[in-house]
Protein backbone atom coordinates (compact mmCIF):
# COMPACT_ATOMS: atom_id res chain seq x y z
CA UNK A 1 0.00 0.00 0.00
CA UNK A 2 1.39 2.79 -1.17
CA UNK A 3 -1.25 5.85 -0.53
CA UNK A 4 -3.82 5.38 2.26
CA UNK A 5 -6.30 7.17 -0.20
CA UNK A 6 -7.04 6.90 -3.64
CA UNK A 7 -9.56 9.10 -5.34
CA UNK A 8 -9.51 5.50 -7.35
CA UNK A 9 -11.72 3.59 -4.33
CA UNK A 10 -14.57 5.89 -4.59
CA UNK A 11 -15.46 3.68 -7.50
CA UNK A 12 -15.09 0.27 -5.72
CA UNK A 13 -17.37 0.89 -2.65
CA UNK A 14 -20.46 0.06 -4.53
CA UNK A 15 -18.89 -4.03 -4.72
CA UNK A 16 -17.25 -4.13 -0.92
CA UNK A 17 -20.09 -6.78 -0.97
CA UNK A 18 -17.96 -8.92 -2.84
CA UNK A 19 -15.23 -9.30 -0.59
CA UNK A 20 -17.41 -10.51 2.35
CA UNK A 21 -20.88 -10.18 4.49
CA UNK A 22 -22.76 -9.51 1.03
CA UNK A 23 -26.04 -9.41 2.75
CA UNK A 24 -25.18 -6.83 4.91
CA UNK A 25 -23.23 -4.66 2.16
CA UNK A 26 -26.88 -4.81 0.19
CA UNK A 27 -29.37 -3.77 3.27
CA UNK A 28 -26.67 -0.92 3.59
CA UNK A 29 -26.85 0.45 0.01
CA UNK A 30 -30.88 -0.09 -0.10
CA UNK A 31 -31.18 2.02 2.91
CA UNK A 32 -28.30 4.59 1.16
CA UNK A 33 -30.58 4.55 -1.87
CA UNK A 34 -33.77 5.20 -0.11
CA UNK A 35 -32.60 8.01 2.29
CA UNK A 36 -31.61 9.78 -0.60
CA UNK A 37 -34.80 10.07 -2.42
CA UNK A 38 -36.87 12.78 -3.05
CA UNK A 39 -38.90 12.58 0.59
CA UNK A 40 -40.06 15.42 2.80
CA UNK A 41 -36.43 17.09 2.03
CA UNK A 42 -35.60 17.14 -1.70
CA UNK A 43 -32.61 14.95 -2.88
CA UNK A 44 -31.35 18.79 -3.55
CA UNK A 45 -31.32 19.18 0.09
CA UNK A 46 -30.08 16.00 0.85
CA UNK A 47 -26.95 16.30 -1.10
CA UNK A 48 -26.05 19.72 0.63
CA UNK A 49 -26.92 18.14 4.24
CA UNK A 50 -24.20 14.91 3.22
CA UNK A 51 -22.00 17.68 1.99
CA UNK A 52 -22.04 19.15 5.02
CA UNK A 53 -21.63 16.02 6.66
CA UNK A 54 -18.64 14.73 4.62
CA UNK A 55 -16.65 17.52 5.94
CA UNK A 56 -17.53 17.39 9.68
CA UNK A 57 -16.49 13.58 8.92
CA UNK A 58 -13.56 14.74 7.01
CA UNK A 59 -14.06 12.19 4.27
CA UNK A 60 -12.19 13.08 0.52
CA UNK A 61 -14.50 9.95 -0.89
CA UNK A 62 -17.73 12.06 0.67
CA UNK A 63 -16.70 15.39 -0.21
CA UNK A 64 -15.66 14.18 -3.90
CA UNK A 65 -18.86 12.45 -4.48
CA UNK A 66 -20.93 15.00 -2.69
CA UNK A 67 -18.93 18.06 -4.65
CA UNK A 68 -19.67 16.54 -7.42
CA UNK A 69 -23.53 15.79 -6.54
CA UNK A 70 -24.21 18.94 -5.09
CA UNK A 71 -22.89 20.64 -8.54
CA UNK A 72 -25.31 18.26 -10.70
CA UNK A 73 -28.16 19.51 -8.81
CA UNK A 74 -27.37 22.49 -9.35
CA UNK A 75 -26.61 23.70 -6.38
CA UNK A 76 -24.64 27.28 -6.26
CA UNK A 77 -21.05 27.98 -5.17
CA UNK A 78 -23.09 30.18 -2.31
CA UNK A 79 -25.26 27.08 -1.18
CA UNK A 80 -22.45 24.44 -0.87
CA UNK A 81 -19.87 26.52 1.12
CA UNK A 82 -22.57 27.96 3.43
CA UNK A 83 -23.35 24.08 3.80
CA UNK A 84 -19.81 23.61 4.78
CA UNK A 85 -19.42 26.64 7.06
CA UNK A 86 -22.82 25.09 9.13
CA UNK A 87 -20.84 22.09 9.29
CA UNK A 88 -17.71 23.91 10.35
CA UNK A 89 -19.69 26.26 12.79
CA UNK A 90 -21.68 22.93 14.51
CA UNK A 91 -18.25 21.28 14.82
CA UNK A 92 -16.88 24.38 16.55
CA UNK A 93 -20.46 24.86 18.49
CA UNK A 94 -19.72 21.62 20.10
CA UNK A 95 -16.24 22.02 20.93
CA UNK A 96 -16.99 25.05 22.57
CA UNK A 97 -20.00 24.27 24.06
CA UNK A 98 -17.95 21.35 25.95
CA UNK A 99 -16.10 24.29 27.83
CA UNK A 100 -19.14 24.60 30.32
CA UNK A 101 -17.97 21.24 31.36
CA UNK A 102 -14.18 22.88 31.90
CA UNK A 103 -15.97 26.07 33.47
CA UNK A 104 -18.15 23.54 35.78
CA UNK A 105 -14.60 21.55 36.82
CA UNK A 106 -12.73 24.45 37.11
CA UNK A 107 -14.87 26.59 39.45
CA UNK A 108 -15.10 22.87 41.37
CA UNK A 109 -11.46 23.26 41.90
CA UNK A 110 -10.89 27.07 42.06
CA UNK A 111 -11.04 29.11 44.89
CA UNK B 1 -7.41 40.04 -8.55
CA UNK B 2 -7.12 37.09 -10.81
CA UNK B 3 -7.34 34.10 -8.52
CA UNK B 4 -5.94 30.68 -10.60
CA UNK B 5 -10.44 30.17 -10.52
CA UNK B 6 -10.64 32.88 -12.99
CA UNK B 7 -7.71 32.54 -14.76
CA UNK B 8 -8.31 28.88 -15.88
CA UNK B 9 -12.26 29.84 -16.79
CA UNK B 10 -11.42 32.74 -19.02
CA UNK B 11 -13.58 32.75 -22.07
CA UNK B 12 -11.76 32.05 -25.37
CA UNK B 13 -12.02 34.87 -28.07
CA UNK B 14 -11.05 32.89 -31.11
CA UNK B 15 -12.96 29.84 -32.39
CA UNK B 16 -10.94 26.37 -32.51
CA UNK B 17 -10.81 26.61 -36.44
CA UNK B 18 -9.21 29.93 -36.59
CA UNK B 19 -6.78 29.26 -34.09
CA UNK B 20 -5.91 26.29 -36.49
CA UNK B 21 -6.27 24.44 -32.96
CA UNK B 22 -5.60 20.23 -33.92
CA UNK B 23 -9.78 19.75 -32.57
CA UNK B 24 -10.93 22.13 -35.49
CA UNK B 25 -10.54 19.54 -37.49
CA UNK B 26 -13.44 17.02 -37.28
CA UNK B 27 -11.53 13.96 -38.20
CA UNK B 28 -9.52 14.38 -35.40
CA UNK B 29 -11.93 14.84 -33.20
CA UNK B 30 -13.38 11.00 -33.75
CA UNK B 31 -10.05 10.13 -33.18
CA UNK B 32 -9.50 11.75 -29.74
CA UNK B 33 -13.24 10.35 -29.03
CA UNK B 34 -11.83 6.54 -29.45
CA UNK B 35 -8.21 7.24 -28.31
CA UNK B 36 -8.08 5.16 -25.04
CA UNK B 37 -4.45 6.69 -24.39
CA UNK B 38 -6.02 9.87 -24.38
CA UNK B 39 -9.04 8.71 -22.17
CA UNK B 40 -6.62 6.74 -20.08
CA UNK B 41 -9.18 3.71 -19.84
CA UNK B 42 -11.16 1.30 -22.30
CA UNK B 43 -14.81 1.80 -22.57
CA UNK B 44 -17.11 0.05 -24.64
CA UNK B 45 -18.03 1.16 -27.98
CA UNK B 46 -21.50 2.66 -28.19
CA UNK B 47 -22.73 0.42 -30.76
CA UNK B 48 -21.81 -2.43 -28.49
CA UNK B 49 -24.20 -0.43 -25.42
CA UNK B 50 -26.57 -0.48 -27.73
CA UNK B 51 -27.05 -3.41 -29.28
CA UNK B 52 -28.34 -5.49 -26.49
CA UNK B 53 -31.15 -3.30 -26.89
CA UNK B 54 -32.34 -3.82 -30.11
CA UNK B 55 -31.03 -0.62 -30.84
CA UNK B 56 -27.54 -1.49 -33.55
CA UNK B 57 -28.40 -0.26 -36.59
CA UNK B 58 -29.91 2.98 -35.18
CA UNK B 59 -32.97 4.43 -37.61
CA UNK B 60 -35.24 7.02 -36.96
CA UNK B 61 -38.99 5.89 -35.39
CA UNK B 62 -40.21 9.15 -37.93
CA UNK B 63 -38.90 12.53 -39.12
CA UNK B 64 -41.04 15.73 -36.75
CA UNK B 65 -38.58 17.79 -36.47
CA UNK B 66 -36.51 19.60 -39.16
CA UNK B 67 -33.66 21.33 -37.56
CA UNK B 68 -31.89 24.46 -39.68
CA UNK B 69 -28.39 25.68 -38.64
CA UNK B 70 -28.50 28.74 -40.43
CA UNK B 71 -24.67 29.53 -39.80
CA UNK B 72 -21.61 29.30 -37.75
CA UNK B 73 -21.28 33.39 -36.78
CA UNK B 74 -22.31 34.20 -33.38
CA UNK B 75 -21.69 37.29 -31.26
CA UNK B 76 -20.24 34.86 -28.25
CA UNK B 77 -17.34 32.36 -28.21
CA UNK B 78 -18.85 30.01 -25.40
CA UNK B 79 -16.12 27.91 -23.88
CA UNK B 80 -18.48 24.76 -24.48
CA UNK B 81 -20.14 25.54 -27.68
CA UNK B 82 -19.99 22.14 -29.73
CA UNK B 83 -20.42 24.51 -32.83
CA UNK B 84 -17.17 25.91 -32.45
CA UNK B 85 -18.76 29.02 -32.91
CA UNK B 86 -17.77 32.91 -33.16
CA UNK B 87 -17.47 36.19 -34.32
CA UNK B 88 -14.31 35.07 -36.89
CA UNK B 89 -16.66 31.57 -38.48
CA UNK B 90 -17.90 32.63 -42.02
CA UNK B 91 -20.18 29.67 -42.87
CA UNK B 92 -23.30 30.79 -43.63
CA UNK B 93 -26.75 29.74 -44.87
CA UNK B 94 -27.23 31.52 -48.42
CA UNK B 95 -30.87 32.63 -49.36
CA UNK B 96 -30.75 30.10 -52.03
CA UNK B 97 -29.93 27.53 -49.49
CA UNK B 98 -32.68 28.46 -47.60
CA UNK B 99 -34.67 28.42 -50.59
CA UNK B 100 -34.18 24.65 -50.82
CA UNK B 101 -34.90 24.36 -46.93
CA UNK B 102 -38.57 25.88 -48.12
CA UNK B 103 -38.87 23.67 -51.37
CA UNK B 104 -38.73 20.80 -49.34
CA UNK B 105 -40.86 22.33 -46.14
CA UNK B 106 -43.70 22.32 -49.10
CA UNK B 107 -43.50 19.01 -50.18
CA UNK B 108 -42.97 17.78 -46.84
CA UNK B 109 -44.77 17.35 -43.51
CA UNK B 110 -43.04 18.38 -40.13
CA UNK B 111 -43.85 18.96 -36.82
CA UNK B 112 -41.55 21.83 -35.82
CA UNK B 113 -39.11 23.74 -37.60
CA UNK B 114 -35.86 24.21 -35.30
CA UNK B 115 -33.35 27.23 -35.98
CA UNK B 116 -29.87 27.43 -34.48
CA UNK B 117 -26.41 28.45 -35.00
CA UNK B 118 -24.39 30.47 -34.32
CA UNK B 119 -27.16 33.41 -33.47
CA UNK B 120 -29.47 32.29 -36.42
CA UNK B 121 -30.57 36.57 -36.11
CA UNK B 122 -26.89 37.33 -37.46
CA UNK B 123 -27.59 36.07 -40.53
CA UNK B 124 -28.64 38.46 -42.70
CA UNK B 125 -31.91 36.74 -44.46
CA UNK B 126 -33.14 35.28 -41.13
CA UNK B 127 -36.02 37.65 -41.06
CA UNK B 128 -37.15 36.52 -44.45
CA UNK B 129 -36.31 32.66 -44.17
CA UNK B 130 -39.10 32.63 -40.99
CA UNK B 131 -41.58 34.76 -43.36
CA UNK B 132 -40.99 32.49 -45.57
CA UNK B 133 -42.13 29.48 -43.59
CA UNK B 134 -44.88 31.17 -42.20
CA UNK B 135 -45.93 31.59 -45.41
CA UNK B 136 -46.03 27.81 -46.37
CA UNK B 137 -47.53 26.56 -42.79
CA UNK B 138 -49.15 29.35 -40.34
CA UNK B 139 -49.29 26.63 -37.63
CA UNK B 140 -46.42 24.92 -37.45
CA UNK B 141 -44.16 25.31 -34.51
CA UNK B 142 -41.31 27.00 -35.08
CA UNK B 143 -38.46 27.65 -32.59
CA UNK B 144 -35.53 29.79 -32.62
CA UNK B 145 -32.34 29.20 -30.60
CA UNK B 146 -31.68 32.68 -29.28
CA UNK B 147 -28.63 33.30 -27.29
CA UNK B 148 -30.25 36.27 -25.80
CA UNK B 149 -27.34 38.42 -25.54
CA UNK B 150 -27.33 39.28 -29.78
CA UNK B 151 -31.00 41.11 -28.41
CA UNK B 152 -28.91 44.04 -26.77
CA UNK B 153 -25.28 43.35 -29.43
CA UNK B 154 -26.78 45.87 -31.79
CA UNK B 155 -29.70 48.25 -32.40
CA UNK B 156 -30.64 46.05 -35.52
CA UNK B 157 -31.44 43.39 -32.80
CA UNK B 158 -33.06 45.51 -30.39
CA UNK B 159 -36.90 44.63 -31.73
CA UNK B 160 -36.03 40.82 -32.33
CA UNK B 161 -38.89 40.30 -29.65
CA UNK B 162 -41.53 41.73 -31.39
CA UNK B 163 -40.33 40.04 -34.26
CA UNK B 164 -40.84 37.05 -32.60
CA UNK B 165 -44.08 37.71 -31.02
CA UNK B 166 -45.30 38.42 -34.46
CA UNK B 167 -44.35 35.03 -36.17
CA UNK B 168 -45.39 33.22 -32.76
CA UNK B 169 -41.83 31.94 -32.71
CA UNK B 170 -41.27 29.51 -29.68
CA UNK B 171 -37.70 30.93 -27.85
CA UNK B 172 -35.47 29.20 -26.29
CA UNK B 173 -32.37 30.03 -24.69
CA UNK B 174 -29.54 29.14 -23.34
CA UNK B 175 -28.76 30.16 -19.75
CA UNK B 176 -26.37 28.12 -17.88
CA UNK B 177 -27.36 29.13 -14.13
CA UNK B 178 -28.84 31.55 -12.38
CA UNK B 179 -25.76 33.12 -11.11
CA UNK B 180 -23.75 35.51 -12.47
CA UNK B 181 -20.36 33.90 -12.23
CA UNK B 182 -21.34 30.21 -13.37
CA UNK B 183 -23.01 31.87 -16.18
CA UNK B 184 -20.07 33.95 -17.42
CA UNK B 185 -17.43 31.52 -16.70
CA UNK B 186 -18.83 29.29 -19.95
CA UNK B 187 -20.02 32.48 -21.96
CA UNK B 188 -18.22 34.73 -21.28
CA UNK B 189 -18.12 38.03 -19.11
CA UNK B 190 -21.18 40.47 -19.08
CA UNK B 191 -23.20 37.94 -20.20
CA UNK B 192 -25.49 37.11 -17.50
CA UNK B 193 -26.40 40.61 -16.97
CA UNK B 194 -27.37 41.12 -20.75
CA UNK B 195 -29.10 37.82 -20.43
CA UNK B 196 -30.81 38.68 -18.30
CA UNK B 197 -31.80 42.12 -19.60
CA UNK B 198 -33.22 40.31 -23.14
CA UNK B 199 -35.20 37.51 -20.82
CA UNK B 200 -36.43 41.28 -19.35
CA UNK B 201 -37.22 42.48 -22.68
CA UNK B 202 -38.89 39.22 -24.05
CA UNK B 203 -40.96 39.39 -20.57
CA UNK B 204 -42.57 42.25 -21.48
CA UNK B 205 -43.45 41.02 -24.91
CA UNK B 206 -45.64 38.84 -23.37
CA UNK B 207 -42.98 35.75 -23.54
CA UNK B 208 -43.19 33.46 -20.72
CA UNK B 209 -45.92 35.11 -19.44
CA UNK B 210 -49.32 32.93 -18.45
CA UNK B 211 -51.90 33.08 -20.50
CA UNK B 212 -50.26 35.02 -23.41
CA UNK B 213 -49.34 31.61 -25.50
CA UNK B 214 -45.88 32.74 -26.09
CA UNK B 215 -43.15 30.20 -25.40
CA UNK B 216 -40.02 30.88 -23.33
CA UNK B 217 -37.94 27.72 -22.46
CA UNK B 218 -34.19 27.94 -21.12
CA UNK B 219 -31.94 25.63 -21.45
CA UNK B 220 -29.55 24.39 -18.47
CA UNK B 221 -25.96 22.74 -19.40
CA UNK B 222 -23.40 22.27 -16.57
CA UNK B 223 -20.38 24.62 -16.54
CA UNK B 224 -17.90 22.06 -16.21
CA UNK B 225 -17.22 18.30 -16.39
CA UNK B 226 -20.24 16.96 -14.42
CA UNK B 227 -23.66 16.00 -15.76
CA UNK B 228 -27.15 17.09 -15.46
CA UNK B 229 -29.49 15.79 -13.02
CA UNK B 230 -33.04 16.29 -11.91
CA UNK B 231 -34.76 18.65 -14.67
CA UNK B 232 -37.69 19.32 -12.68
CA UNK B 233 -36.25 20.24 -9.63
CA UNK B 234 -33.35 22.53 -11.22
CA UNK B 235 -36.76 23.95 -12.66
CA UNK B 236 -37.73 25.15 -9.51
CA UNK B 237 -34.65 26.52 -8.24
CA UNK B 238 -34.36 28.56 -11.73
CA UNK B 239 -38.05 29.48 -11.29
CA UNK B 240 -37.63 30.80 -7.97
CA UNK B 241 -34.04 32.29 -8.11
CA UNK B 242 -35.12 33.96 -11.22
CA UNK B 243 -38.50 35.55 -10.11
CA UNK B 244 -37.15 36.55 -6.52
CA UNK B 245 -34.46 38.49 -7.97
CA UNK B 246 -35.19 39.36 -11.64
CA UNK B 247 -38.98 39.44 -11.85
CA UNK B 248 -38.24 36.92 -14.49
CA UNK B 249 -40.99 34.31 -15.51
CA UNK B 250 -40.23 31.16 -18.18
CA UNK B 251 -41.90 28.44 -19.10
CA UNK B 252 -40.05 25.21 -19.16
CA UNK B 253 -36.15 24.32 -18.14
CA UNK B 254 -34.28 21.61 -20.70
CA UNK B 255 -31.34 20.36 -19.05
CA UNK B 256 -29.27 19.38 -21.50
CA UNK B 257 -25.83 17.19 -21.13
CA UNK B 258 -22.59 18.67 -22.68
CA UNK B 259 -21.67 16.55 -25.60
CA UNK B 260 -18.07 16.02 -25.84
CA UNK B 261 -16.72 17.19 -28.82
CA UNK B 262 -15.70 20.57 -30.13
CA UNK B 263 -14.81 23.71 -27.89
CA UNK B 264 -16.01 21.09 -24.75
CA UNK B 265 -13.88 18.36 -25.72
CA UNK B 266 -10.89 20.74 -26.00
CA UNK B 267 -11.63 21.79 -22.29
CA UNK B 268 -12.10 18.23 -20.98
CA UNK B 269 -8.15 17.31 -22.70
CA UNK B 270 -6.85 20.73 -20.91
CA UNK B 271 -9.02 20.46 -17.82
CA UNK B 272 -7.32 16.62 -17.20
CA UNK B 273 -11.22 15.59 -16.86
CA UNK B 274 -11.90 13.69 -20.22
CA UNK B 275 -11.07 10.01 -19.40
CA UNK B 276 -13.28 10.63 -16.17
CA UNK B 277 -15.81 12.46 -17.87
CA UNK B 278 -15.90 10.24 -20.75
CA UNK B 279 -16.33 7.40 -18.32
CA UNK B 280 -19.42 8.87 -16.30
CA UNK B 281 -21.18 9.41 -19.38
CA UNK B 282 -20.60 5.57 -19.99
CA UNK B 283 -21.63 4.61 -16.32
CA UNK B 284 -24.57 6.57 -16.58
CA UNK B 285 -25.55 4.63 -19.85
CA UNK B 286 -29.57 4.30 -20.09
CA UNK B 287 -31.22 2.15 -22.38
CA UNK B 288 -34.94 4.37 -21.93
CA UNK B 289 -32.92 7.76 -23.17
CA UNK B 290 -31.15 5.31 -26.13
CA UNK B 291 -34.39 4.73 -27.64
CA UNK B 292 -35.43 8.31 -27.17
CA UNK B 293 -32.49 10.09 -29.19
CA UNK B 294 -33.32 12.94 -30.64
CA UNK B 295 -31.90 11.86 -33.97
CA UNK B 296 -34.66 9.54 -34.73
CA UNK B 297 -37.14 12.31 -35.51
CA UNK B 298 -34.60 14.61 -36.16
CA UNK B 299 -33.33 15.87 -39.36
CA UNK B 300 -30.47 18.45 -39.41
CA UNK B 301 -29.86 21.02 -41.66
CA UNK B 302 -25.83 22.32 -42.41
CA UNK B 303 -25.47 25.86 -43.64
CA UNK B 304 -24.46 24.59 -47.11
CA UNK B 305 -27.63 22.65 -47.00
CA UNK B 306 -25.78 18.90 -46.39
CA UNK B 307 -27.88 17.00 -44.22
CA UNK B 308 -27.46 15.15 -41.47
CA UNK B 309 -28.56 13.29 -37.76
CA UNK B 310 -27.92 16.31 -35.77
CA UNK B 311 -26.41 19.21 -34.95
CA UNK B 312 -23.56 16.99 -33.41
CA UNK B 313 -22.94 14.61 -36.28
CA UNK B 314 -23.03 18.20 -38.41
CA UNK B 315 -20.40 19.88 -36.43
CA UNK B 316 -18.43 16.39 -36.46
CA UNK B 317 -18.95 16.43 -40.86
CA UNK B 318 -20.81 12.89 -40.33
CA UNK B 319 -23.31 13.28 -43.41
CA UNK B 320 -26.21 10.94 -43.52
CA UNK B 321 -25.52 7.97 -44.92
CA UNK B 322 -27.37 6.57 -47.94
CA UNK B 323 -28.13 8.54 -51.34
CA UNK B 324 -30.36 11.50 -49.81
CA UNK B 325 -27.33 13.54 -48.00
CA UNK B 326 -28.16 17.21 -49.55
CA UNK B 327 -31.51 19.43 -49.70
CA UNK B 328 -31.72 18.95 -53.53
CA UNK B 329 -31.74 15.31 -52.95
CA UNK B 330 -34.16 15.04 -50.18
CA UNK B 331 -36.01 11.70 -50.32
CA UNK B 332 -38.16 11.41 -47.46
CA UNK B 333 -38.53 7.38 -47.40
CA UNK B 334 -35.09 6.95 -48.25
CA UNK B 335 -34.44 9.59 -44.65
CA UNK B 336 -36.70 7.58 -42.71
CA UNK B 337 -35.28 4.40 -43.36
CA UNK B 338 -31.81 4.81 -43.33
CA UNK B 339 -29.20 4.19 -40.42
CA UNK B 340 -27.87 6.67 -38.22
CA UNK B 341 -23.90 7.44 -37.94
CA UNK B 342 -23.27 6.89 -33.97
CA UNK B 343 -19.69 6.99 -33.09
CA UNK B 344 -18.24 7.66 -29.08
CA UNK B 345 -20.18 10.93 -28.29
CA UNK B 346 -23.38 9.37 -28.56
CA UNK B 347 -23.02 8.95 -25.19
CA UNK B 348 -24.12 12.32 -24.11
CA UNK B 349 -27.11 11.70 -25.54
CA UNK B 350 -28.14 8.74 -23.21
CA UNK B 351 -26.57 9.44 -19.70
CA UNK B 352 -28.94 9.46 -17.00
CA UNK B 353 -32.40 10.80 -17.92
CA UNK B 354 -30.57 11.59 -21.60
CA UNK B 355 -30.33 14.74 -23.31
CA UNK B 356 -31.75 16.29 -26.75
CA UNK B 357 -32.13 19.93 -28.03
CA UNK B 358 -35.93 19.39 -25.70
CA UNK B 359 -33.74 18.59 -22.59
CA UNK B 360 -34.52 15.03 -21.15
CA UNK B 361 -35.76 12.37 -22.58
CA UNK B 362 -36.35 9.54 -19.92
S1 LIG C 1 -23.02 28.09 -27.43
FE1 LIG C 1 -24.47 29.26 -28.65
S2 LIG C 1 -24.16 31.38 -27.99
FE2 LIG C 1 -22.38 30.22 -27.33
S3 LIG C 1 -20.85 30.44 -28.97
FE3 LIG C 1 -22.00 28.55 -29.35
S4 LIG C 1 -23.63 29.17 -30.73
FE4 LIG C 1 -22.85 31.04 -29.78
S1 LIG D 1 -25.06 12.45 -30.88
FE1 LIG D 1 -26.53 12.64 -32.54
S2 LIG D 1 -26.42 10.67 -33.58
FE2 LIG D 1 -25.52 10.38 -31.55
S3 LIG D 1 -27.22 9.69 -30.28
FE3 LIG D 1 -27.06 11.91 -30.04
S4 LIG D 1 -28.51 12.70 -31.53
FE4 LIG D 1 -28.10 10.56 -32.10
Amino acid sequence: MTNYYNSEDLKKFGKIGEFGAKDMAADFFKYYGGVFADGALSGREKALIALAVSHVLKCPYCIDAYTSTTLEKGCSEDEMMEAVHVGAVMAAGVTLVHSTQMINKAKELMM
Amino acid sequence: MLTAHHTQTMNPVKSLKALKHALGDSGYQIQVLNDHDKLGRHLPLFREKIAPFGLFPLKPTQIDIFQVNVGKMCNQVCSHCHVDAGPDRKEIMTQETMQECLDVLRKHKFKTIDLTGGAPEMNNNFRWFIEGIRAIDSEIKIIVRCNLTIILANKNYHDLPEFFKQHRIEVVSSLPFYTASRTDSQRGNGVFEDSIKALQMLNAMGYGQEGSGLTLNLVYNPAGAFLPSGQDGLEKEFKKALKTKYGIHFNSLFCITNIPISRFLDYLLVSGNYGEYMEKLVNAFNPTAASNVMCRNTLSIGWDGFLFDCDFNQMLDLKVLGRSQHLREFDMSELTNRKISINQHCYGCTAGAGSSCGGEVA
